[in-house]
Order: C-alpha cells, then structure tokens, then sequence
C-alpha cells in the first residue's frame, strides 16, 4: 500500500514540526548545561568573589568595591594593566605586519611549499608552555644561545640578561608571543588570499598598478574582513595571555612584567585571596567585551555592504 | 634582447630575494623546537660548557636524559594522566558538539540564530577570566587536586568552537538529501548517523584534532586544579620535576617537551589539510 502523499502531509508536516523542535531543545541541552556550569555560572560566581571577602576555605562577605579600590591603588596592578595592553599592542602590530608578508610571499607558486607550509605553521602545533621552555633555555643568563651568536657576530660586547632586566625582558616575553602567533596569522591569511581571484591582479598591473599599489588597492581592502577576524581571536587570546609571562618570567623581575592573568593567578591561587584574585581577573573583561562588541559590529558592517 | 635579459634577471632575483625571506622566516620558526631537540640529546658536560659551536652535538649523542625521565621522574605518571584526561575529553567534547551543530543547522526552531550566535561568544570567554571561580566551584565539588576535573571543565573550552566548526560542515549538505531521507522514513538519529556523519567526515577530524590539542596542551587549569604528581599532567608535571628550586635541569626538559610534542605533532604531520582546514575555518567563515 503506498501512502497517499496530498493526504498526509499537512498532519505529518505539522507533528514533524512540533517533534522537530522538542528534539532540537533535546539535542542541545547538553551544550547549554555544560556551557551554564562551567561558563555562566563561573563568570556569575566571578563577580560575586569580587565584591566580597572571600579567601580560599573562607566564604566571605560583601565589600562593595574595596577589591578594585585595592587594586587601583596598587603600583602592581597598575604596572600589569599597562604591560598588558602595551604587550597586546605592539605584539598584535608584529604578528599582523609579518603574518601579512609571510602570507604575501607563501602565495605565490614555488618548489616545496606544501613543506614549507607545513614548518612555518609547528610553532602554533607545539603546546605553548613547551616551546616557551625552549625559548627561556635560549635566554638563559650564562649559556643563552643568542647571546652566542650575537657574540660571534660581534653585536654585543657583553652578556644581555633577557630576562633579568625588566624592559628587556618584556620584549624577551613579546618577541616569544610573536614567534607563537604569526604562524596563526600567516596561515588564516594565506587561505583569505587564496579566494582573491589571480585576476583582479592582473587586470590592475595591466593598468600600470605597481606590486605596491596592487597591494594596498586590491589584496588589502579584500583581505580585510579576514584580517579583523584574525586580529579579534588573536587580541582576546593576546590580551588574556598567561603561559608566556609565567613560565618566561613568572611576572618577574620585582613584579615588572605582570599581566592581568599571571597577577591574578598569583594572588588568587598563589596567596590565596580568591576575591582580589578575581577582582583582577575580571578587570580584564570591560576590554574583552569592548574589543568583541566593537569587531562583530564591523564584520556584520561589511557582510551587508 | 638587452631589455628582455635585463628583464629575466630582475625578476629571478626577485624570486631569490623572496626564497630568502621565506628561508629566514624558516629559521626563525624552526630554531626553537631544533634546539630543544638538540638539547635534549647533549651530555650534561655540553650543555654547561661555553666552548666550540653549540648548533651541533660535539661531544657524543646520549639517550641519558630519556633514561632518567623514565626511571627518576613521574614523568610516565603524567603521560598516562594526559592520555586518561584527554581521550574523555575528545570523546565528550565530539558527541555534545555534534548534537548541537545537528540542532543549530538542520532543525528550525525559533532561537536558533540566538542560540548560535551566543555559542560563537562563548568560545571568545579566554580561560583566564574564569579560572579563579573555577578554583572555587572544583573546590566545592570536592575534586581539586584531582586530574578528573579536567575531564569536567576541558569541554567548555571546546564545545563552542567544535560546535561552530561543525554547523559549517552541516550547513554545506543540501536540504534536499535530508527531505529525501526524511520522506523515505528515516528519522532523525538514522539521518544524523547515516548521511551527516559520513559527510561531515572532514569537520569531525578538524574538530577531534581540535579538541585533542585543546586537552593535551592545557596549563592554567592543571596548573591551578591539580598538585600532586599523581594528579599532573604533562604540560605543568614535567616542569615541576625538573625544576628544583632554581636549578633548572634543561637536558631532562627539553628530553620531556620533545616527548610531550610528538603526540600533537605526530597528529599535525599525518592530518595537516584538516589541521589547516579547521584553523582556517574560524577566520574564513565567520
């Protein structure tokens, strides 16, 4: 017997609509519980920490705002605050301009690139704290490898301690992060270059446009929505950086060169004091949230131009 | 002919000029994890010596810092607690993900939009803003110093941006192979298994290798969740044994990062198109 499909379908239409959307309901609240217990719940918890005087196995009771009142008027905290975003600024800078070039050059047609692809993009596959070992062996005070070559080559005179002064080792810090990043950059750049068409290009040089010009007329403009994308997740992750500086420096020397995440972690789960520890986590958040609001904002601007 | 050759030659030395550039991005990228290699190799008595070339091993390979990080450090300990916390995670992580995507593209339902958007959000929440509650909430539960609650936590940090991976995978199966399947009388658990699954094989992958690395290469959580070496896991075990106070022992450190690297590693040689594809994926679709 075959089903008559003019009669059915109205009656099967509308029960596969009403099933449709319970088992929708059905199917996501494992995501929604996972992400309300170990998300929302934690960021609400966060705030709460915060205003009160909570320490670890103490509950504690409602300050107000005496945390942040704290830690504004802590010369630490100010320090970190400024290296964080310093530390975001001049790195994401870096990573773009080089993660762009890289990406310049990897999209051309050349013997051995699938390989070279491939070597540029192990420093972003090897976990973080593993390769920052690697580079804090390689700023060692005595047997610092760079410092060799820069010996040998006759750059410096005496021993740089890259990790021991706290200018220097701020960018000791910032140079590792881009080390770690523009692999990230280069490679999300390089598949955006790859959807330019090759002809936009030629059209333009047929026109007289110089490698310079077709750059900044043609790839960058249509580079562009990728490019903010890029910038956002590696602003957030930049931003709220914590493996670098603490394995790099453990935020040392004298508390130079602190971010929110390692003074936060050190006086949360180091000292103890779980509410200024959070109060100093959550400052980052105001940034976090302007910088996210303000990207979506101008990636929705471009999808609807 | 003068202007041709003239011509030819600039722009074979452009071609060698950019070689050149790439050949010391090169450099730069691959120095560090060769000279972890290499360290890792070296005598003791080499590596605390400031004579000769230090770019090649000079006194003799040893295998002697492997050695002692299996029969005088935890360091198996830490191994296998890695592996016992991240194969749950993966396998968690992959079933909750392919569930939502499921839901968020191919079920219409009023919210879905809402929904998806806010999961997209969730994955920009870094770790840092949150450990500190975390700290408290593990605490409470009873499970702090305990490597399971990585198993409980890792997921949060991996569903979101395994979910959004997924929905683009699912989004690109047309309609019309669903409406034919659900006519046939397939329901929906058949669909998803027997059509979506098989299709979206290249998402999966992104998406495991995703959550693998998400897992394996963790540090704030570890480091602020566990303690003790029976709890640690690679990432915060390996450099607690090693370092004493401030005699950092670089041989039998850089002997546990190479081994600790080899599993992502190995994964990122052997799958690099869906490694590339799913890191790609953030940055073209959004």
């Amino acid at each position: 017997m075959l089903p008559r499909p003019g009669a059915a379908r109205p009656a099967l239409l509308g029960r596969l609509l009403e099933d449709e959307r319970s088992l929708a309901y059905l199917l996501l609240t494992p995501t929604i519980v996972l992400l309300a217990l170990f998300i929302a719940y934690p960021f609400v918890l966060g705030v709460w920490l915060s205003v009160s005087s909570a320490t670890v196995g103490v509950a504690g009771h409602f300050v107000g705002l005496k945390n942040f009142d704290k830690a504004w008027n802590d010369s630490i905290f100010r320090t970190a605050a400024f290296n964080t975003f310093l530390y975001t600024g001049v790195t994401t800078v870096f990573k773009l301009a080089l993660g762009i070039w890289l990406a310049v050059l990897l999209n051309r047609h050349f013997r051995g690139k699938r390989l070279i692809r491939a070597f540029v993009l192990l420093p972003f596959i090897i976990p973080t704290v593993l390769s920052t070992f690697a580079w804090k062996w390689m700023f060692d005070p005595t047997f610092s490898v760079i410092n060799w070559g820069l010996w040998k080559l006759d750059l410096i005179t005496a021993r740089v301690n890259w990790l021991g002064d706290p200018y220097l080792s701020l960018i000791s810090v910032m140079i590792v992060n881009v080390w770690r990043g523009v692999p990230f950059f280069a490679i999300s750049l390089l598949a955006g270059l790859q959807t330019i068409s090759p002809e936009l290009h030629e059209a333009a040089a047929i026109d007289g446009a110089n490698a310079w010009q077709r750059f900044w007329r043609v790839t960058w403009p249509l580079l562009l929505p990728v490019t903010m994308v890029v910038v956002l997740f590696s602003v957030i992750q930049t931003f709220a950086d914590f493996q670098l500086v603490y394995v790099l420096t453990g935020g040392g020397p004298a508390n130079a060169t602190h971010l929110f995440a390692t003074y936060a972690y050190q006086i949360g789960v180091g000292t103890g004091l779980l509410s200024e520890g959070a109060a100093i986590s959550l400052a980052m958040f105001p940034v976090l949230f302007l910088v996210v609001v303000l990207q979506l904002w101008y990636i929705r601007r471009v999808e609807t131009r | 002919m003068a202007a041709r050759g003239a011509r030819r030659g600039r722009r074979t030395a452009a071609l060698l000029l950019c070689y050149v550039i790439i050949g010391l991005f090169v450099v730069f990228f691959l120095f560090p994890p060769y000279w972890m290699a290499l360290t890792s190799f070296k005598t003791n008595q080499e590596i605390e010596s400031l004579e000769g070339i230090p770019f090649v091993i000079q006194k003799g390979a040893t295998l002697r810092h492997y050695q002692d990080l299996f029969t005088k450090t935890d360091f198996l300990i830490y191994f296998k607690n890695s592996v016992l916390v991240t194969v749950p995670v993966v396998v968690i992580s992959m079933v909750i993900s392919v569930l939502a995507a499921y839901a968020l593209s191919r079920l219409g339902f009023a919210g879905a939009g809402v929904i998806g958007t806010a999961v997209f959000l969730v994955y920009l929440v870094p770790d840092s803003l949150l450990f500190i509650p975390l700290f408290k909430i593990i605490g409470t539960l009873g499970l702090l110093n305990s490597k399971w609650s990585l198993v409980l936590v890792y997921p949060s940090l991996i569903v979101p941006f395994a979910t959004w991976l997924l929905i683009g995978y699912f989004a690109s199966i047309p309609k019309e192979l669903d409406e034919a399947a659900l006519v046939d009388g397939a329901n929906h658990l058949q669909m998803l298994v027997q059509i979506f699954l098989p299709v979206a094989v290249p998402g999966l992958i992104a998406a495991t290798i995703f959550a693998f690395t998400v897992s394996w290469s963790g540090f704030l959580y570890p480091l602020a969740f566990t303690f003790s070496s029976d709890q640690q896991v690679l990432t915060t075990g390996t450099v607690t044994s090693l370092i004493k106070g401030d005699v950092y022992h670089w041989g039998g450190l850089m002997a546990g990062a190479i081994l600790a690297c080899l599993p992502p590693v190995l994964l990122y040689v052997f799958l690099m198109d869906y490694y590339i594809s799913g890191l790609t994926a953030g940055s073209t679709k959004a």
